[in-house]
């Protein structure tokens, strides 16, 4: 659990985090788009220039986004590997077999591995700095046209944030059980893969049983409550767009348009 | 007074692959504004008893009555629009990812404007003492804190009866006293009307009425003076487990069950 930080909220009062989860979500989204507009050394620079101030702005520790890279460095290593070895195009460097390191395999190789990256932190920034239920807030908003086309919208926002409210309750049950089988003489971690796997299944017999009842109860208290999924509901949270929020996506126009800029003049 | 909110008329339910019914033939009435404890063993029947009362489980026969509706499919909703219930385990009531979203999920589902919601959830936590926790995540409360949450959410919906399964067992006994005491205000100034299954005899005593349940019928019920008094296999409260105790040892005892302030009034006589 310590190694994944995705979906994992940082409390912090920087600017990113006051602003609202529609507006960084955009953003982020957009980032994303963006980032395959650089196409040239100085969008190069601007891309990580941009990436390195939004990462700074969260007033979290760089290395918890370098975390946020960790379980994805083989896939990125991978492709920027494929990238070196089988581009050719350029000056050529090194040649063997089929292999071939080039200028262009080297040039496509960073800008990969760039875009890759830069990508990861910034919505890495955004998932750190917004609460769980911000970010299904944020989604029942942006899916919202969706509704036009009958997707329940609105039932998988509460099915979402139901399911972000229990995984604390799972993790605890876990260790729960891991800790009853463990006084009954149960090892885990220990022995060969297969055993370390037999090992877990008298942890998730009952973690599944227990999840079942778990969602029974619920869906009892649910009824009891009221929640009826054909009529409208309210809601309680409310988001609302300020100022900042604004500016923030007149900074992603900006970053769009300096690159357009960027593109145009340069080549 | 003397208005009926439930009348339960020869309840009998049995969970299907079962042999034997779960209950049979329970019938009885509270009145508006009463506190009725219902007790019982273990497997008594009285979860089953309000699980039915609130219309989540459908009974082999017999009828019941809440705010002067036949219990069905279709009046279902508009019943627990008045009446709320609390179950024993706060952990699986808990909808919302703070304390107060949880407390606003009853009024979300009735599609009330937001003002009246952030009124009525800072009032409900106001009562039962979590209002500095509003913004709390449900996994970092202990389990009383968890429970008087979850009483909150129904109090918010300003229900007619209210039924606690279990409600306080996770309370200690001083913030047991203290929600109790905030409940029969509520009952005094709104004429709310609680039907409480528990197991402790100290409150109890506290109620209006007693209803003994025994393998699933009604066994007994009354005052709580007389249910101490006639139930000897009931685990009566403190000064009633003295009576009886100075009753086996042949010495002069009062007649019938006392609470603690009559006791002490009958000992300094």
């Amino acid at each position: 659990m310590n190694k994944l930080i995705l979906g994992r909220y940082f409390p912090g009062d920087s600017p990113i985090h006051k602003l609202d989860p529609r507006a960084k979500m955009i953003a982020g989204i957009a980032f994303i788009f963006i980032s395959f507009m650089a196409k040239n050394g100085q969008g190069l620079i601007l891309l990580w220039l941009f990436t390195f101030f939004v990462m700074s702005l969260t007033k979290i520790g760089f290395r918890v986004f370098f975390r946020g890279v960790r379980p994805l460095i083989w896939l990125i290593l991978f492709t920027v590997f494929l990238q070196i070895l089988f581009t050719a195009g350029g000056i050529i460097y090194f040649t063997w077999g089929p292999i071939k390191i080039s200028e262009f395999g080297l040039i496509n190789a960073l800008f990969i591995f760039s875009r890759f990256v830069t990508i990861i932190f910034v919505t890495t920034a955004v998932t750190l700095t917004t609460k769980p239920m911000e970010l299904t807030d944020g989604l029942n908003f942006l899916m919202r046209p969706l509704r036009f086309l009958h997707v329940p919208v609105d039932e998988l926002s509460i099915m979402l944030s139901i399911s972000l409210r229990f995984i604390p309750n799972l993790l605890d049950e876990t260790q729960r059980i891991m800790d009853a089988q463990k006084a009954r003489g149960a090892v885990f971690g220990e022995g060969s893969l297969f055993r370390q796997m037999k090992a877990l299944v008298p942890i998730f017999l009952p973690l599944f049983s227990g999840s079942l009842n778990r969602g029974e109860e619920l869906a009892n208290v649910m009824d009891v409550r009221g929640y009826r999924s054909e009529l409208p509901r309210s809601s309680f949270r409310q988001l609302t767009w300020k100022i900042k929020d604004t500016v923030c996506i007149l900074v992603i126009l900006l970053l769009i348009a300096a690159f357009a800029v960027l593109n145009l003049v340069i080549d | 007074m003397n208005e009926q909110i439930i009348q339960v008329k020869d309840l009998t339910f049995k969970y299907e692959p079962a042999k034997n019914n779960t209950l049979s033939s329970v019938s009885f009435a509270v009145n508006k504004g009463e506190w009725l404890s219902v007790i019982g063993n273990n497997g008594a029947g009285k979860s089953t008893l309000a699980l039915l009362l609130i219309g989540l489980l459908k009974p082999q026969s017999g009828s019941v009555f809440v705010c002067g509706m036949p219990l069905n499919e279709e009046t279902k909703w508009t019943i627990r629009r008045h009446a709320g219930i609390v179950f024993q385990n706060p952990d699986n009531q808990f909808i919302g990812a703070t304390v107060q979203d949880d407390v606003a999920f009853g009024m979300e589902n009735l599609n009330m404007p937001v003002e009246d919601m952030r009124q009525r959830v800072t009032e409900a936590l106001e009562l039962v003492g979590m209002l500095e926790h509003r913004e709390a995540d449900p996994s970092r409360l202990s389990g009383g804190q968890k429970q008087r949450v979850a009483i909150a959410g129904v109090l918010a919906l300003h229900p007619d009866l209210l039924i606690l399964d279990e409600a306080f067992v996770m309370l200690d006994p001083r913030s047991r006293r203290e929600l109790l005491a905030t409940l029969k205000q509520l009952r005094a100034e709104q004429g709310l009307t609680i039907l409480s299954i528990t197991h402790d005899m100290n409150e109890a005593a506290a109620s209006d009425r007693i209803l003994v349940l025994k393998n699933g019928s009604v066994a007994n019920s009354g005052l709580p003076a007389d249910i101490f008094s006639e139930e000897m296999d009931v685990e009566a409260p403190f000064s009633e487990r003295l009576r009886r105790l100075l009753m086996s040892k042949e010495r002069r005892t009062p007649e019938s069950y006392l609470t603690e302030s009559e006791w002490i009034q009958w000992l300094c006589k």
